[in-house]
């Protein structure tokens, strides 16, 4: 419980034991690797999904990614969590699919968007009382999916890393090479879409919609 | 005096509550007074809300299974995998 008993603490810290099991991993213990893959593979396959929006690519990242966290162990330091030393694999393997999938059109990470730009907003309206109890956990998914589907890549990737994954802005921006700035007006434009999309579906029926003041 | 326009541009820290407490006062002021910024405030805190609370789902078996048998035949620490590079 207290500072002492450390070792006790340390035991049954979840943290602490998920460390023990990437070491039996790096020992070549593929069962422990196995208890990893269970407890994350989830999440990185939805991660993958919604960056490449391909379920063939999501598959590939999802091998590759754990694939090479395996080859790869000796180099997790144990300073950050597994995940995110996970996630990071899995974000730049997604990238690449999403770059060499649309390499003919202009999906780059590093577009110059316009920071000064005033973010949009064109629908602003009251939902309704906790929405989600009104579809089922499937159709809600799917109007999650859906509206992410619709945002261009930069701005969906960072709002996935940000709010989806819950990694900080300073973890998102290393991740994506972009500076704090840019990831936190990606961010704000990536929220404002996607909430404007929300509202066309959970808006209050009959509610008047509020024109924006300019 | 902030504007709507302000607002907008502070909503982010102002919803992850990253912003000083004399700039948040005074957000807190205009969205108690202005029912649109109000509106996009709460909506946007609500869009953020519901993706957290998706829960990832299970993977389709077949994806899992050719995942599972992947690592089954690797060693760790030998080849990183597909990592040809
Ligand atoms: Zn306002």
């Amino acid at each position: 419980m207290d500072h002492e008993h450390p070792e006790v603490t340390s035991a049954t810290d979840p943290a602490a034991a998920e460390l023990a099991l990437v070491d039996r991993a790096r020992n070549g213990d593929v069962a422990a690797f196995g208890e990893l893959i269970s407890k994350y593979e989830r999440r990185v396959y939805r991660m993958a999904r919604q960056i490449t929006q391909n379920d063939e690519d999501a598959e590939d990242v999802l091998q590759e990614a754990f694939l090479k966290a395996f080859g790869h162990l000796d180099s997790f330091q144990g300073q950050s969590k597994f995940y995110t030393w996970l996630t990071r694999i899995a974000v730049n393997e997604s990238l690449m699919k999403l770059r060499k999938r649309k390499s003919d059109r202009t999906v780059s990470l590093d577009e110059n968007i316009e920071t000064d730009e005033e973010p949009i907003v064109r629908e602003i309206a009251v939902w309704d009382d906790n929405p989600e109890l009104r579809y089922s956990q499937e159709e809600i998914r799917q109007i999650l999916d859906k509206a992410i589907e619709g945002l261009k890549p930069i701005f969906r990737t960072v709002f996935i890393l940000r709010d989806v994954e819950e990694l900080s802005t300073e973890e998102t921006a290393e991740m994506l090479g972009l500076s704090i700035a840019a990831v936190k007006s990606r961010l704000l434009r990536a929220r404002l879409q996607l909430r404007e999309k929300l509202t066309r579906v959970f808006k209050r029926k009959g509610e008047q919609i509020l024109g924006y003041a300019k | 005096m902030i504007t709507c326009k302000d607002f907008l541009r502070e909503l982010n820290d102002f919803l992850d509550e990253t912003t000083d407490p004399v700039l948040r006062a005074e957000l807190e002021r205009h969205i108690n007074e202005c029912p649109n910024c109000w509106v996009i405030c709460d909506t946007t805190k609500k869009t953020i809300q519901v993706y957290k609370g998706m829960e990832a789902q299970n993977l389709p078996e077949p994806v899992h299974e050719r995942l599972m048998s992947m690592i089954a035949k690797k060693k760790p620490g030998c080849c990183g995998g597909g990592d040809t590079h």
